[in-house]
């Protein structure tokens, strides 16, 4: 078990008034990558900001190697940060921003020079010395963002959304750069960003938040094959979320038609939320599946096709590589492994804790 | 098309020629001519008559005084007003602003008034019984309305060039292990160069070049350049002298710029 390296204890916030972030409490551990991840305002940047020392919790307090650092400023704190826009020194070349926190530290020419061409390495731009900050593309400019942290060898690494403002294709090619480099250094990770898909290709850890509350917690597969709650489910990935019944252990009430199940202790007919992802639909022919429904849209994707299928009053996302017309009277049919039943939240303030985190 | 164009810049052009070129063309005619039209550099070197020298020498030294008093006011007060303007009250800056509304004359007139020995602050600190103040007439006094009036000039520049700065490079420079001290010289201080040099341009110049301020507070009897200068033109009408001193005068404006652009460039990248 790897040692945990940052905890973060009952963190609270609030600005001018408004709770930001409700008595988080989070864990990262030597080495991994966390990934928080959430819709724009829920606290991701605040709790990032937190780690980073820029921003005082109001309670709670930020724990380092079973040290409290709350009160200790950004510069004395064994972490650095990727800032969403860059912030490179624009009266500096590539060099100089590179050496900027060797030089505060007092560390030797020849070290410092030897960093330098070895983090030009590590982010692919070799021979890029002593160009103009303000002359390098957006990727380029994040490259030397992130090789001005990590000279510094910091223990953590604090990513805020580091890729946003690249384009698509750069953005890939980035998330696949940062993975090597963060083997590459064994560095911690701390990642901020909104992009769903690109937490689940970098992440060891997700961090789901929403509204400054932790939803769910765990690796990338757990996060979309077994969310938590209705929230995780609907941010994560494309899913179908209908309301339930459950009517005993393994068989549950969807739109008036029972579907075989796996889960069991829901108790019998409770209300349910039931989340099923738009590639676990089967379309078969009508009357062969649970239910009937006809075609409503298709689209082309690339990889599959993008069907909605209007079935008991209900438009379900489906994704197929088969192609089926709209107008195409079809069966709905979902293999009871592939349905995923979670409680309904009892209240507002459960349904923005979600579970686990209640005590 | 290009011709409509070479058009739209004609009342520019109008506007350079008649009251930029023409009056230029005019002050190096009469500066390089005697009465009589003949080409002569007497005019010039009018300016090693010591009396003429020394005025020049006083105007530079109490320029630059006034200039560097002016940037070390202004820049704290610059980063004071970034600091009020984040929390969103423009209102400072504005009052801070207002005085440059009122007539320059009116507001040094009035440091006549308020200085003078038996002014409004002597009155008030003799009602106190402390000591006078006796600095009317004097060069402290002179430097005090330069300083007064042409401040503004530093503070706007700073100001704007300092509200440029990111608060995410100040933080950057924190994140990556430097104090506050090391974040100013460092980051501060250089970005904001481009507004210290146009500060110092709009104070030097016109603190180089005033005949107004020391002819109110030094009583007439504290000769500056731009006293000499202004005589030639009024008193002895003599505008061939006049503009003679006055190319003098450009030239050491000029020089002064080159000084200071060239440490412009040197202080570029100079960030350690
Ligand atoms: N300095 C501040 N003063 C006042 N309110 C703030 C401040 N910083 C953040 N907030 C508020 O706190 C909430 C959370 O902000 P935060 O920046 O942490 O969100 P985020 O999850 O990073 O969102 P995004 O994805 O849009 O960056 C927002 O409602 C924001 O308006
Ligand atoms: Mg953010």
């Amino acid at each position: 078990m790897k040692d945990v390296l940052i905890d973060l204890r009952n963190i609270t916030k609030s600005f001018d008034g408004t709770m930001v972030l409700d008595d988080l409490n989070l864990s990262v551990k030597e080495n991994e990558f966390v990934t928080l991840l959430g819709p724009s305002g829920c606290g991701k940047t605040t709790t990032l900001r937190i780690i980073g020392g820029f921003v005082t919790p109001d309670q709670g307090q930020v724990i380092f190697e079973g040290k409290d650092i709350t009160s200790l400023p950004p510069n004395k704190r064994p972490v650095n940060t990727v800032f969403q826009k860059y912030a490179l020194f624009p009266h500096m070349d590539v060099a100089e921003n590179i050496a900027f926190g060797l030089r505060i530290k007092g560390k030797s020419k020849q070290y410092i020079r030897d960093k330098i061409s070895y983090a030009l390495k590590l982010v692919n731009l070799d021979g890029y010395e002593h160009r103009q900050v303000t002359s390098l593309s957006g990727g380029q400019q994040q490259r030397i963002a992130i090789a001005r942290a990590i000279v510094n060898e910091p223990r953590v690494l604090l990513l805020d959304e580091p890729l946003g403002a690249l384009d698509l294709k750069l953005r890939q090619d980035m998330q696949y750069e940062l993975i090597r480099l963060k083997n590459e250094l064994g560095i911690t990770f701390i990642y901020v960003t909104h992009d769903q898909e690109e937490a689940l290709t970098m992440s060891d850890t997700i961090v789901v938040m929403n509204q400054g509350y932790i939803q769910q917690m765990g690796t990338p597969e757990d996060i979309y094959n077994e969310p938590e709650n209705a929230f995780v489910a609907d941010f994560i990935g494309d899913s179908n979320l209908l309301d339930g019944m459950m009517i005993e252990d393994k068989l549950v009430e969807v739109l008036g038609a029972r579907f075989a199940c796996v889960d069991t202790g829901f108790g019998t007919m409770q209300p349910v939320d039931v989340v099923i992802r738009p590639e676990d639909v089967e379309l078969v022919s009508p009357g062969e599946g649970t239910i009937d429904g006809v075609v409503s849209h298709l689209i082309f994707k690339g990889v599959h096709y993008e069907m909605e299928v209007t079935a008991r009053g209900f438009e379900w996302l489906v994704h197929s590589t088969a192609c089926f017309p709209v107008g195409t009277e079809v069966g709905i049919r979902v293999d009871p492994f592939n349905i995923q039943i979670m409680n309904k939240p009892v209240d507002d303030d459960e349904k923005a804790v979600g579970n686990g985190e209640m005590d | 098309m290009k011709w409509t164009r070479k058009l739209l810049a004609g009342p520019y052009l109008i506007w350079m020629a008649g009251f930029i070129l023409i009056p230029l063309g005019l002050i190096f005619y009469y500066g390089l001519t005697d009465s009589s039209g003949a080409f002569t550099l007497e005019n010039i070197m009018a300016i090693t008559d010591p009396q003429r020298a020394n005025s020049l020498w006083r105007a530079l030294k109490l320029a630059l005084i006034s200039t560097v008093i002016c940037l070390a006011a202004a820049y704290p007060l610059a980063m004071i007003l970034k600091r009020i303007a984040k929390n969103r009250s423009s209102l400072i800056v504005f009052i801070f602003v207002l005085p440059m509304w009122m007539n320059f004359l009116l507001r040094t007139m009035a440091w006549q008034v308020l200085l003078d020995r038996n002014g409004v602050i002597n009155n008030v600190l003799g009602f106190f019984h402390l000591p006078r103040l006796n600095i009317i007439n004097t060069q402290t006094a002179i430097i005090f309305g330069m300083v007064y009036n042409f401040l503004p000039f530093m503070v706007l520049p700073l100001y704007n060039v300092l509200m440029k700065i990111g608060n995410d490079v100040v933080e950057a420079a924190y994140d990556l292990g430097a104090t506050k001290v090391q974040t100013f010289f460092h980051v501060i201080l250089p970005l904001s160069v481009p507004g210290i040099i146009s500060g110092i341009t709009m104070v030097f110049v016109p603190a180089l070049t005033t005949f107004v301020i020391s002819n109110l507070l030094g009583g007439g009897m504290i000769l500056l350049i731009g006293n000499v200068i202004e005589q030639e033109f009024t008193f002895t009408s003599n505008w061939h002298l006049g503009s003679g001193l006055s190319l003098v005068l450009m030239v050491f404006i000029l020089i002064s710029m080159a000084l200071i652009a060239k440490y412009d460039k040197e202080g570029e990248g100079g960030a350690f």
